[in-house]
C-alpha cells in the first residue's frame, strides 16, 4: 500500500509530502525523506517488552506490572522529574501535565537544553514571526545563524528557505541572497554568499555592532568585533538593509554559547532594528519533530512554556532553578520519568552520574543509554508511525501525525494513562522506603 | 594542545540518533574534528586517536582533520561522548554550555570506548 502525503516526525521541519509504503504492517520503503526521517520512520533497535530492574539486571514483566512500578517510583518521590516530550505528540504531552501535577513533579522537556534560552528571550522581546510558508514565498534574504541545516534540517533549504522557489520567489536559491554566521565552515556555509566566520561567544558583540550599524550609529563600533573587521559588519549591515523581505534563522550555536538567551533577546532586538528599514522575521530552528508542541501544551495547561513545578501544588516556573539539568546538578530531585528523550546521552556526565543513583522510568520506542540506567522500561508504539496525533512544526504550525502501520505496542497517550490510573489507584496504599 | 570544543549535530550523528545503542551511531559521535594545521602540528595520521580532557572530563575520541575549522577550535558530534567534557553549569537559564568548551587535546594510543564501556562506569549499567 502508498501513503501520500504523510509527515515525517523527526525534526522541526515536519515535512509534510513523504511517500510510505507499507507491507504486512510494516513500513517498507520512505521516499522523499531525508537521511534523518527516513531513518526514524523505517524504525530499529526497539525495545521488545516492558522490564523492571530485579537484582541489577531488567526482566521483562507485563505492561501492568511496569505502569505499577513506575506510578509506585513517581508515589513515592518528593520530588519526580518529568523530562523528555520532544518526540511525542500533543495528546501524550497533556497527559504528561496531568501526570506531573498528581504527583506534585516537575515537568520540563528537552528545549530546556536546546531552543529553552530562545524562549526566555522571545518572551522578553516579543517574536516577529512567520510561517515558513511566507518564508518560501517572500523572503529574497535568508540568514542562517549559529545552525547548520544542512546536516540538522536537511530539507529546510529545499522546501521553505534558501533554495525554493516561491510565489514571489520564482528563480529559487538564484533569486535569494543567503548570508551564513558560524563559528566553522559549515555544509550550511558553503551556499552562502555571505560568510561570516566569527570568534566562539562572541554573538552577543557581533550583534550588538550589528544593531548600531544598522541603526546608523557606526561611529560607536570598534575596528574590529568577534575577530571580525567594522568595514566587513558594515558592509554586512548594508546587505542586510537591502532585503524587501528578510528570514532569520538561529539555531543552537547562539542558545549553547557565552551569553545563551541574552544572545536571543539581542538578535531579536536586531530584527526589530531592521524592521525601521525594511521587512525582517525571525524564527528558531527547533530541533526535534514536536518540541514546538510541548511548549504550547505547557503553556495553555499551566501558563508557561517548560520547566514547570508542581511540587508547590501550583505551576511554578524558574528556569535555571527547575529546569532538568539544574535539578540533577543540585540533586534536587529524587525520581525521573523520562520519555520520548535520552536524557544519559545528551545531559552533562555528572548530572548523568545522579541519574543513575536516582529510580529512572523510561518510556521510548528505541533502545539508549538512558535504558541502560533505568529501573522500569516501557516501550512504545512510534508517534507518526504506529500512533497518530498533533505535533507543531517550528513556525507553529499543528499538523497531524498518521498512523501508517498497526502494532501491538501501546502509544506514548496510552501509557501515560495507565500510569496516572495506577497513581490514582494506589495513592495511599503503599508504603514507601526511605533512600 | 589548548582548543574550544564547539558540539554540535551532524548527518551521521542524527541518522543514528534513534538508534544508539548500534556500532554506527558509536562511530558517528566520538569523532573528534581538528583544523588542518592542528591535525599536522599534533602529529595525527589516519587511525590516530586524541585525548580530549578538561575539569570535568576525558574521552578518547578518532581524530578527523576539517577543512572548515580554524585554528585551535575542535568539533564533536553531541551526543555521550561530547558530554562527558561538558559542565553541569547552566547559567541560570536551563541549558550547560555545549559549545565554546575549553579543553586540552594529546594525542594517544589508548582506544575508543563503546558506549557500554563510556556507561559502564556510571551506576546501574547493566541492561
Amino acid at each position: 500500500m502508498i501513503l501520500e502525503d504523510v509527515v515525517c516526525s523527526f525534526c522541526g521541519c515536519l515535512c509534510d509530502d513523504l511517500v510510505a509504503e507499507v507491507e504486512e504492517g510494516k513500513v517498507k520503503r520512505i521516499k522523499r525523506a531525508c537521511r534523518l526521517g527516513s531513518s526514524k520512520m523505517m524504525g530499529h533497535g526497539r525495545i521488545k517488552a516492558p522490564m523492571v530492574r530485579k537484582d541489577g539486571e531488567l526482566k521483562e514483566v507485563s505492561y501492568q506490572e511496569a505502569y505499577d512500578r513506575a506510578a509506585e517510583i513517581l508515589l513515592c518521590a518528593k520530588k519526580p522529574l518529568l523530562y523528555g516530550w520532544a518526540s511525542t505528540v500533543c495528546e501524550a504531552q497533556k497527559k504528561g501535565v496531568l501526570l506531573a501535577e498528581e504527583v506534585a513533579g516537575v515537568i520540563d522537556s528537552t528545549a530546556t537544553v536546546c531552543h529553552g534560552p530562545s524562549v526566555i528571550g522571545i518572551e522578553e522581546k516579543g517574536l516577529p514571526g512567520a510561517t515558513l510558508g511566507q518564508v518560501k514565498n517572500r523572503a529574497d534574504m535568508i540568514v542562517f545563524w549559529g545552525c547548520n541545516p544542512a546536516e540538522a534540517h536537511p530539507r529546510h533549504a529545499l522546501r521553505y528557505s534558501s533554495n525554493v522557489p516561491g510565489k514571489f520567489t520564482p528563480e529559487g536559491r538564484a533569486g535569494r541572497k543567503v548570508v551564513v554566521v558560524d563559528v566553522r565552515e559549515t555544509r550550511t556555509a558553503k551556499n552562502a554568499d555571505k560568510f561570516v566566520l566569527i570568534r566562539p561567544g562572541s554573538d552577543y558583540e557581533v550583534i550588538s555592532a550589528l544593531r548600531m550599524l544598522v541603526a546608523g550609529k557606526g561611529d560607536f563600533v570598534p575596528d574590529e568585533v568577534g575577530g571580525i573587521p567594522k568595514t566587513v559588519l558594515a558592509s554586512l549591515a548594508d546587505f542586510l538593509k537591502s532585503a524587501k523581505f528578510g528570514a532569520v534563522f538561529f539555531g543552537l550555536g547562539i542558545t549553547h554559547s557565552r551569553g545563551r538567551y541574552k544572545n536571543i533577546d539581542n538578535a531579536l532586538s536586531l530584527v526589530a532594528e531592521l524592521n525601521a528599514h525594511t521587512k525582517f522575521v525571525v524564527m528558531p530552528m527547533r530541533g526535534h519533530y514536536n518540541v514546538t508542541g510541548i511548549g504550547q501544551v505547557m503553556a495553555w495547561e499551566t501558563g508557561f512554556p517548560m520547566s514547570v513545578d508542581f511540587a508547590r501544588g501550583a505551576a511554578y516556573f524558574n528556569p535555571g532553578e527547575t529546569a532538568a539539568c539544574d535539578l540533577l546538578a543540585r540533586h534536587d530531585t529524587d525520581a525521573a520519568l523520562i520519555i520520548a528523550a535520552d536524557a544519559a546521552s545528551n545531559f552533562p556526565r555528572p548530572t548523568v552520574e545522579y541519574l543513575a543513583r536516582i529510580p529512572v522510568i523510561q518510556i521510548d520506542p528505541y533502545e539508549n543509554p538512558t535504558t541502560l540506567l533505568s529501573e522500569v522500561v516501557i516501550p512504545s508504539a512510534i508517534s507518526g508511525v504506529e500512533a497518530e496525533g498533533t505535533a507543531y512544526r517550528m513556525d507553529g504550525m499543528a499538523l497531524r501525525m498518521r498512523k501508517l502501520v498497526d502494532t501491538t505496542y501501546p502509544s506514548d497517550e496510552e501509557i501515560l494513562t495507565n500510569i496516572i490510573e495506577s497513581v490514582r489507584r494506589q495513592r495511599g496504599t503503599i508504603g514507601c522506603t526511605e533512600a | 594542545m589548548k582548543a574550544i570544543m564547539i558540539s554540535g549535530r551532524t548527518l551521521a550523528q542524527g541518522a543514528g540518533c534513534e538508534c544508539k545503542m548500534n556500532p554506527d551511531f558509536f562511530k558517528a559521535v566520538s569523532i573528534c574534528s581538528l583544523s588542518e594545521g592542528d591535525y599536522k602540528s599534533l602529529g595525527l595520521t589516519d587511525g590516530k586517536n586524541v585525548l580530549v580532557k578538561n575539569e570535568f572530563g576525558q574521552a578518547v575520541f578518532f581524530a578527523r582533520a576539517d577543512e572548515g575549522l580554524p585554528p585551535g577550535i575542535i568539533f564533536i558530534p553531541m551526543g555521550p561522548w561530547a558530554n562527558v567534557l561538558v559542565g553541569p553549569d547552566t547559567g541560570g537559564c536551563g541549558p550547560p554550555q555545549y559549545k565554546g568548551v575549553e579543553v586540552e587535546v594529546l594525542p594517544t594510543d589508548e582506544p575508543v570506548l563503546d558506549v557500554r564501556e563510556l556507561f559502564a562506569g556510571i551506576g546501574r549499567a547493566k541492561a
